[in-house]
């Protein structure tokens, strides 16, 4: 398969005012573009060239640091993307919604608990929301472009939903008020998307 | 009448007294220059978020921590040689809180040149040309994937080298991949340059060489080649 830079599936303002313009441009176009350059260029000197991501990921222990940092920044914010929209917020529905409860007692419970992995994250990372092998729910944290996909994880499962918390998601409006950007995140989450990342898995 | 003016002294003394009692042992050092005296290089508002927010909660966090153990009166150096020992609290934001100050003391207003001295000759004949070890510094500096510092450090052989510490490590911690003497220093977490260069890092690397302090980083060369 050809790898392919994903569009963007709204403005760049369509989040504003919580999270602006300018962050999202640059975010979108340099970063993003970036790591979709590098791994494209790291990707292409292994035998692994063509292989899904996930594919990927599953060995990325055995591959170089530049596959596993890149395809990790690829995969990463194209699913974040994809998990915000101009018209998010709100609380999951459904099946999602009656395992988010019963694992966390509500939903407030259950974003305290991503909330505090989100700021306890030491430098660049990411949180997750994440489906375990046996359908569980768990809420966890990597570093940098890392993922709970790769084999070097040590919380292994299916994200369906991860918030950036590198610096440069934020740093603009929000500079060292991370708290701040996390709770701004909630009023744009894509339920719609993360429900049905979540029926697929455990159907 | 005497007598009067020496219990007054001595009660106006009581609160400055008191006072020296509660400094801590590990303080957080003024900013040695004002936050708009690195301009253009690297903005005000940088340098005060940088110092008041950042750093500052680095040294909040790192005090908090070690609250009530023998941290509070052991030196950085010493908690840094045993720092696999303790929470990674305390080595996040000792971390964050050491090269904080080291970073300041590593760039001063009207800085930059080359380094002159045993200094300089070192880098010479270790990186073959100053421009060689710019050149190297910063492609430390840019490789480091997410956050993290750069460093110049003479090793136990008394011989410089550079290396990149993930988040806030330094070469003093015992888990440093390449351990020894830091005598120079470059942060770049996003943070420190993201206001004014966004994902530019190599833009504000090659700016920060018009700001870095080399007397400075010549003193800590001398203060680690005595100690070898």
């Amino acid at each position: 398969m050809d790898y392919q830079f994903p569009s963007l599936p709204y403005a760049f303002n369509a989040l504003e005012p919580h999270i602006d313009a300018q962050t999202m441009e640059i975010h979108y176009t340099k970063h993003h573009k970036t790591y979709f350059d590098k791994f494209v260029a790291a990707i292409k000197e292994t035998e692994s060239n063509g292989k899904s991501l996930e594919e990927i990921f599953a060995n990325v222990s055995k591959l170089p640091m530049a596959v596993r940092n890149h395809g990790g920044g690829l995969f990463n914010h194209t699913m974040f993307w994809e998990s915000m929209s101009p018209n998010g917020g709100g609380a999951p529905a459904g099946q999602l919604a009656d395992a988010i409860n019963a694992k966390y007692g509500s939903f407030e419970d259950f974003k305290t608990k991503f909330n505090d992995a989100a700021a306890n994250r030491f430098g660049s990372g990411w949180a997750w929301l994440s489906v375990k092998a046996d359908n569980s729910l768990c809420v966890c944290s990597s570093a940098n472009q890392d993922n709970p996909l790769m084999d070097t994880s040590d919380c292994p499962a299916t994200p369906i939903l991860g918030l950036d918390v590198w610096e440069h998601a934020y740093y603009l409006k929000f500079q060292n008020r991370r708290p701040e950007y996390i709770s701004a995140f909630w009023n744009v989450v894509n339920w719609s998307v993360i429900e049905a990342r979540y029926n697929s898995i455990v159907k | 009448m005497k007598k009067i003016l020496v219990y007054f002294i001595v009660l106006m003394a009581i609160p400055f007294a008191l006072k020296a009692q509660q400094e801590p042992f590990h303080k957080f050092a003024p900013l040695p220059y004002a936050y708009d005296a690195l301009e253009p290089y690297i903005d005000k508002m940088t340098m005060e978020i940088h110092y008041d927010k950042h750093h500052r909660a680095y040294y909040n966090n790192f005090m908090a921590a070690m609250k009530g153990t023998e941290l509070e009166k052991t030196p950085m150096l010493s908690i840094f040689a045993n720092i696999s020992t303790q929470p990674v609290a305390i080595r996040n934001n000792a971390g964050g809180y050491w090269n904080h100050e080291m970073f300041w003391n590593c760039m001063k207003p009207n800085g930059g040149g080359t380094p002159s001295g045993k200094l300089g000759d070192a880098i010479t004949s270790t990186f073959g040309s100053f421009d060689n070890f710019k050149k190297q510094f910063a492609e430390a500096g840019v490789k480091r994937f997410g956050s993290g510092w750069v460093w110049l450090v003479v090793g136990k052989d008394g011989k410089l080298f550079i290396s990149s510490t993930p988040n806030q490590d330094n070469p003093l911690m015992n888990i440093a991949e390449q351990p020894g003497t830091p005598v120079f220093c470059l942060d770049v977490w996003e943070h420190a340059y993201y206001l004014k260069y966004q994902n530019k890092r190599g833009d504000y690397i090659n700016a920060w060489w018009n700001v870095v302090n080399w007397d400075f980083a010549q003193k800590l060369y001398a203060e680690a080649l005595e100690k070898k």
